[in-house]
């Protein structure tokens, strides 16, 4: 069973001329890379936004179709959301410290949900921060503020604040548009370690991004699914012909 | 050409002196009140009770009544008040009775100061039975207080960058959660402001106090929030107009208090406002 | 993760919040019908001729209510006047002309007069402006009503300058930049591009400073002389007159609860209550119209 399923999901925000997601359907694998890529507007954003109902936020939206993760309805009535969003987790394209001491962030997640002994507090953070291969950079330094770290410092700090809360599927939104190439290879370098205990969905922010790390690839037009397939069957022998316009540059 | 620049020229001085003409008395006010009750300031006349009817003595009761009445009003306004603000900030949707709300919040910050007496009379004096007292008085001027830190507490929430919220959220929280943990954390400096704006201008309210709870003479300080109390706005309007003879020394002396006071808190609203803004990280 | 844990103190934190929302609704009704329970009885225990008179005198019985609201209108109309050309054009100063040094203790001293108690500019006005106005103007005593304009002209510039100068920040920059682009000169370009573009919020600010005028009691009570008289010609300038506010803070204190002059001074709270009420209202109309309407003014 694949991890997370989309079942034929419509979607619009409010007065739009169109469908921000037509008719998608979409099983996301466990402990793999999916990678959903597509020129701006596509409905990428919006899909990962959904998968963690982080656009609950958002008013005057519908909806039709469905999202499972591990074949319940994520959308179904008393489902608890927070708790989905613990195990479900987010990092967003700009770094986003929150105010506070590196420490602060990386445990902010878990101190929100009632863990309180500090002992336990300082081994996740060490936990989350090696994962996020940010750990010896800053562990002499964990009292620190979070806006003391560079931009790329930053966003693994944010990828390790994700992490902290053990969550079964992390969502990725262009999470190195901002980065400079060193930045972004650690952070590549660490998705490929984290595939094996997490399921990753990513929207990368270039198709030579896409390319160097999916195990699936996901190609999004105007809301709709145009083609799913296996990362390199996708990239270098794509089925649709927008597929392959879209990759060797002739739009987007 | 050039007789355009003229015209700015003056345009802009006429400009200036409506300017100044705005400024100067604001200076010439607060020096000339500073230089003529500077002299009567003496422990004395700080820490003492009033004596002889007024005419010597200190003003100990004023002050402390005064500090009574700010703090009774702080208890009550800052809570009720910074809850609303979190609630227009954070929960309220644009409906009509949002509308209704920010409407009320208008108009209570227009009714005029002695209409806030009358109903603190007709409220809290006469109907709840609380008498004439720093309770009555207190929460009279809570009333009034109330949208100047609403407005001023929902402004510091909404600069907030919403960004702070949707990390939170990503992260497991509940709503209150982040604004518990990170939204009001960071709007407090522009809250705490807010409320030393408000309660300075209550501070130096008369009005509202007038017939629920102003005593002129009583040289003891209050016991309970039932008492009555001496406080300096009241003080300074009596002994300028009701009492002859007066010596002038102590008139511009009590003006003097308690523009010190209201300027102190000023001061402080604007050190912490400044002092903030550079701090905060985004 | 399907069943919804019932966080008990999120709900009743949200639910207290809701309730403190409402709470400023509540105050209002609240004032108002206390103003009405105390005031009412004196619309019907005298005719609305009565009312209207021309005498205040409430020992002989006489309630009429002319003379104070000719005088706190005159008094306010005179502030307002005095007061928006000086406002917007310290508005306009501030926020076009000043450079930022200036800015930096120009704007905090705005901030002190607002802070003023009116009591303590009363007093002011008291000992020290009302002998100016004897002595150049004349008038026996001082304390008249173009000396309360005057007062209440400086205590109505806070508010007049602040909405003034929110109405200049949301002109956007674009408009000056197009001024200044087609060749006018800064001043050019302020006059008839960026004021007249804020023009509902020079109108806002002139009725918040009315409404804030009206409503003020301390320091027209000790700058105007407080003589209930029709101040019907010119010349009543320069006598004393009195305000509706001033009214009833001076007369409350002797009054009999419960007797008419009791229910009279609630009744000129009504008038007052209700006068506030209108000009917020209009005022907060313009507001939303403006925003309705989207873009600019």
């Amino acid at each position: 069973m694949s991890k997370v399923s989309i079942r034929d999901l419509t979607y619009s925000y409010a007065g739009a001329p169109s469908p921000s997601l037509s008719g998608v359907s979409l099983d996301l694998p466990v402990n793999a890379i999916t990678v959903l890529f597509g020129p701006a507007g596509g409905g990428k954003s919006t899909l990962l936004r959904l998968i963690n109902r982080l656009n609950d936020l958002v008013e005057g939206t519908s909806r039709r179709g469905q999202v499972l993760l591990d074949g319940e309805d994520l959308y179904a009535p008393g489902v608890d959301v927070t708790a989905l969003r613990r195990r479900v987790g987010m990092v967003f394209a700009l770094p986003l410290p929150l105010p506070g001491t590196i420490r602060d962030n990386v445990v902010y997640g878990p101190r929100l949900a009632g863990v309180r002994d500090r002992g336990r507090l300082a081994e996740i953070a060490e936990r989350s921060l090696r994962q996020a291969a940010l750990w010896e950079e800053v562990k002499d330094r964990l009292d620190a503020s979070a806006f003391s770290l560079s931009g790329g410092q930053q966003q693994r700090l944010c990828i390790a604040r994700s992490l902290a809360l053990e969550p079964e599927v992390l969502l990725l939104d262009e999470p190195t548009s901002g980065l400079d190439p060193i930045s972004t290879a650690k952070v590549e370098g660490s998705l490929f370690a984290l595939k094996e205990s997490y399921t990753i969905v990513m929207v990368p922010h270039s198709v030579q991004q896409a390319a160097r790390i999916a195990d699936r690839a996901a190609f999004f037009l105007g809301g709709e699914l145009i083609e799913f397939g296996e990362g390199q069957q996708v990239f270098t022998a794509p089925r649709e012909k927008r597929t392959e316009d879209y990759i060797t540059g002739r739009f987007g | 050409m050039t007789a355009r620049l003229v015209v700015q020229r003056l345009g802009f001085l006429l400009l200036g002196l409506a300017a100044l003409i705005v400024i100067a008395p604001i200076l010439v006010v607060v020096a000339g009140i500073v230089v003529r009750g500077i002299g009567a300031i003496s422990w004395e006349f700080l820490a003492g009770m009033p004596r002889s009817g007024m005419k010597e003595g200190g003003i100990l009761p004023a002050i402390v009544g005064t500090l009574l009445l700010t703090l009774g009003t702080a208890v009550v306004a800052v809570p009720v008040g910074v809850g609303g603000a979190v609630y227009l900030s954070e929960y309220a949707r644009d409906t009509a009775f949002t509308r209704a709300i920010r409407l009320a919040i208008v108009n209570l910050a227009g009714i005029p100061s002695i209409v806030y007496g009358l109903f603190g009379l007709g409220m809290f004096v006469l109907f709840l039975r609380f008498g004439t007292s720093i309770l009555a008085g207190s929460l009279t001027l809570a009333i009034m207080t109330l949208p100047v830190v609403i407005s001023t507490s929902e402004e510091a929430l909404r600069a907030v960058p919403t960004e702070f919220r949707t990390v939170a959220a990503s992260l497991g929280g509940t709503r209150w959660q982040g604004i518990r943990t990170v939204v009001l954390p960071q709007a407090l400096p522009g809250i705490i402001t807010g409320v030393l704006l408000g309660l300075l201008r209550a501070a130096g309210e008369t009005a509202p106090i007038l017939f629920t709870v102003a005593a002129f003479y009583l040289p003891q300080l209050p016991h309970s929030p039932l008492d009555q109390t001496m406080a300096l706005p009241y003080h300074l309007y009596v002994i300028s107009t009701q009492v002859p003879g007066m010596p002038p020394g102590v008139q511009n002396g009590t003006a003097f208090v308690l523009l010190a006071l209201v300027l102190l808190l000023n001061f402080a609203a604007a050190w912490i406002r400044r002092h903030f803004r550079r701090r905060r990280p985004w | 993760m399907k069943r919804s844990r019932p966080r008990w103190s999120d709900f009743a934190v949200e639910a207290l919040i809701r309730v403190l929302g409402f709470s400023t609704v509540g105050f209002v009704l609240l004032i108002f019908a206390f103003l009405l329970r105390e005031g009412l009885p004196v619309f019907f225990k005298l005719p609305a001729a009565a009312l209207l008179g021309k005498l205040w005198y409430p020992t002989f019985g006489k309630f009429g209510g002319l003379p104070l609201i000719l005088g706190s209108l005159l008094v306010t109309l005179l502030a307002v006047l005095i007061a928006l050309p000086l406002g917007v054009a310290t508005a306009v100063f501030v926020r076009e002309v000043a450079p930022r040094w200036a800015r930096e203790f120009l704007k905090p001293l705005i901030e002190v007069l607002a802070g003023i108690p009116s009591v303590v500019l009363g007093f002011f006005g008291m000992t020290m402006v009302a002998p100016l106005v004897r002595q150049w103007l004349g008038a026996p005593t001082g304390l008249t009503a173009f000396t309360g304009a005057l007062v209440l002209a400086y205590m109505s510039l806070p508010t007049i300058i602040s909405v003034a100068e929110d109405a200049l920040d949301a002109v956007p920059r674009s408009y000056r930049d197009a001024g200044l682009a087609m060749g006018a000169t800064r001043w050019q370009t302020t006059w008839r591009v960026v004021v007249p573009a804020g023009r509902s919020g020079v109108i806002i600010a002139g009725m918040l400073g009315m409404g804030r005028a009206i409503g003020e009691t301390m320091a027209v009570m000790m700058v105007t002389g407080n003589a209930a008289r029709l101040p019907l010609d010119a010349a009543a300038l320069f006598k004393p007159v009195r305000t509706m506010t001033a009214t009833i803070a001076a007369e409350m204190g002797e009054v009999a609860r419960g007797g008419i002059h009791y229910h009279a001074l609630f009744g000129i709270g009504i008038v007052l209550f209700v006068l506030t009420f209108l000009i917020n209202l209009a005022a907060a109309r313009v507001i939303f119209r403006r925003r309705r309407k989207g873009g600019l003014r």
